[in-house]
């Protein structure tokens, strides 16, 4: 995963570069939290286009990052959903909850 | 006429959960055979990714033990077994529920279950508390064959 932070908009991206599962998620997840205590966004983006599989374990994720940056007070945003990631979020319901950036 | 296309394979792995990809990529190669979408093939590995998982964090709870996965290719259908012989499922339906997670502390999502019956065409679990649990699933891969001759019909149609 990678993420770049814009100090002017107070904005980080992660991109997500591995497939999602209970595995994976969790290194993942170890990085966002630094990421994100470390810089303190005001809003967070988190960009799918190059995630290759993900299971409901991102679901979760996303969940917990939701409540995250909900306490300190970020917006999140998702990105560049992929047919298979959309898939799995639309069952989950959470994109009634969390707005899909399309462009940033 | 195609020849009915019969195959079977077993697999058996320990519980780390650095196998969940291994898994979910290896029955992916082998339904390949069926020549499935690329979609019907993320709906199978989906579910495989799903029923393993449950395998290693819920039957054995990160504790060492054996995942066996058998799968049968019969003419146009894929039926996957995932097995544990881990604690087991108290209440098999309340476990299949939406939203349903015996650890949300760990940010579960309690999706599993649903994502795996909704992926699949069949899906059924069979447990005993203290001995592990079976889930067993299947899914219809239309051939193509069959596919492009009906758009063949559609077009020749008046």
């Amino acid at each position: 995963m990678e993420s770049n932070f814009y100090e002017e908009d107070k904005l980080l991206v992660f991109t997500i570069t591995d497939e999602i599962d209970d595995h994976s998620v969790q290194m993942i997840r170890r990085k966002a939290d630094y990421e994100i205590e470390r810089y303190m966004p005001k809003r967070i983006i988190f960009d799918f286009d190059r995630v290759t599989f993900m299971d409901s374990a991102g679901i979760g994720f996303i969940i917990g990052r939701y409540k995250f940056a909900k306490m300190l007070g970020a917006k999140l945003e998702l990105s560049n959903l992929t047919q298979g990631v959309r898939k799995i979020f639309e069952m989950s319901g959470i994109l009634r909850l969390i707005p899909v950036a399309e462009i940033y | 006429m195609k020849e009915i296309l019969k195959n079977e394979m077993k697999l058996e792995f320990i519980s780390k959960s650095s196998n969940e990809a291994f898994a979910r990529i290896a029955v992916a190669a082998f339904a390949s055979q069926l020549d499935p979408t690329i979609e019907e093939l993320a709906d199978i590995k989906t579910a495989v990714s799903e029923a393993v998982t449950n395998c290693i964090i819920h039957g054995y709870d990160h504790k060492h033990g054996i995942v066996k996965i058998s799968a049968k290719l019969k003419e146009n259908e894929i039926i996957i077994e995932i097995s544990d012989k881990g604690k087991g499922i108290e209440n098999i339906d309340e476990a299949k529920e939406p939203l349903y997670t015996t650890k949300p502390n760990l940010e579960r999502s309690g999706m599993g279950f649903t994502i795996m019956e909704s992926f699949m065409d069949k899906m059924e679990v069979e447990s005993i508390l203290g001995l592990g649990t079976k889930v067993t699933m299947s899914k219809i891969i239309k051939p193509k064959e069959e596919e492009e001759q009906e758009e063949f019909q559609m077009l020749i149609k008046d």
